[in-house]
């Protein structure tokens, strides 16, 4: 194994960044960032439940629009499938964190932050398929 | 009003982190779960950013009692880990590896204009449509 393209500085200030959200999201409004939980519950929420969610996808979004319009030439983006890679994969994103009620946000940070059982056993279940299904795909296909 | 505000800029710091993170370049994220060969380990250091400042603030929050706008502190389901939770994220996480996109960087990289980005987020919008349908079916 050699290490290659390792940026580690980048990687823990943009995670201390997503802590610091999660934090004040805890802090102020008493809730967990959970993106799964969020993006489904603001499809069916109703009332004052739903408007939280909502701002809080669009500050996801409007972090991609102002990083795209200000620093075109900072952002390093390629997609690693095409129309119908992307569609499969999403499919199972939205069915498996629907299912396990959690994804990357929700348990892998917050839940293991916790230290909640149910979350330490799902990001180790996530982390190992997707370490599986890469080296599936990249090595044996 | 005001819990509008504190999630709207929440939403923008944590979108913030998974840019400068690189977390929102499915190539990086690729990088980071291919480790045979030539490996790129920089992920786990967001993982370790994030946990870190967010196992301190979780726990000093939870001494104040309450939010400041959101009253109690909501969290999620609690219990014994079930079959929908291993099976879930082995799901999640094949979707993951596939695509090198989970939930967060997505939404995030449909700013960027790339129309497969909008196509994953439908499917993964209808996933989540479909696991609640059934649900809602078998409560009946």
């Amino acid at each position: 194994m050699t290490i290659v393209n390792f940026t580690p500085v980048s990687a823990l200030l943009g995670g201390a960044l997503i802590g610091l959200a999660a934090t004040v999201m805890w802090w102020m409004l008493g809730r967990i960032s959970g993106v799964s939980g969020i993006v489904d519950a603001a499809l069916t929420a109703r009332g004052p439940e739903i408007t939280w969610r909502v701002t809080f996808i669009g500050g996801l979004l409007g972090a991609g629009a102002i990083a795209i319009l200000v620093f075109p030439n900072a952002i390093s983006f390629n997609m690693a499938v095409g129309f119908g890679g992307a569609a499969v994969a999403g499919l199972l994103v939205g069915v498996g964190t629907s299912l396990a009620g959690g994804c990357t946000s929700g348990h892998g940070v917050c839940g293991v932050s916790r230290l909640s059982v149910r979350s330490l056993i799902a990001t180790a279940i996530f982390m190992a398929a997707g370490f599986l299904t890469v080296f599936l795909v990249r090595h044996l296909l | 009003m005001n819990r509008a505000l504190v999630a709207f800029f929440c939403g923008l710091l944590f979108g913030a982190g998974l840019i400068v993170s690189q977390m929102s370049n499915p190539a990086k994220v690729i990088a980071f779960l291919d480790i045979s060969g030539q490996w790129d380990p920089s992920l786990a250091l967001v993982m370790a950013g994030a946990v870190g400042v967010f196992a301190l603030g979780y726990r000093l929050a939870l001494r104040r009692g309450a939010s400041s706008f959101g009253g109690a502190f909501s969290l999620p389901r609690t219990g014994r880990p079930d079959k929908a939770l291993v099976a879930g994220s082995l799901l999640f996480g094949i979707g993951w590896g596939l695509a090198g996109f989970c939930p967060g960087p997505a939404i995030v990289a449909n700013s960027f204009g790339d129309p497969r980005v909008w196509v994953f987020t439908a499917a993964m919008v209808a996933g989540m449509a479909l696991i609640r349908l059934f649900r809602h079916r078998s409560a009946d």
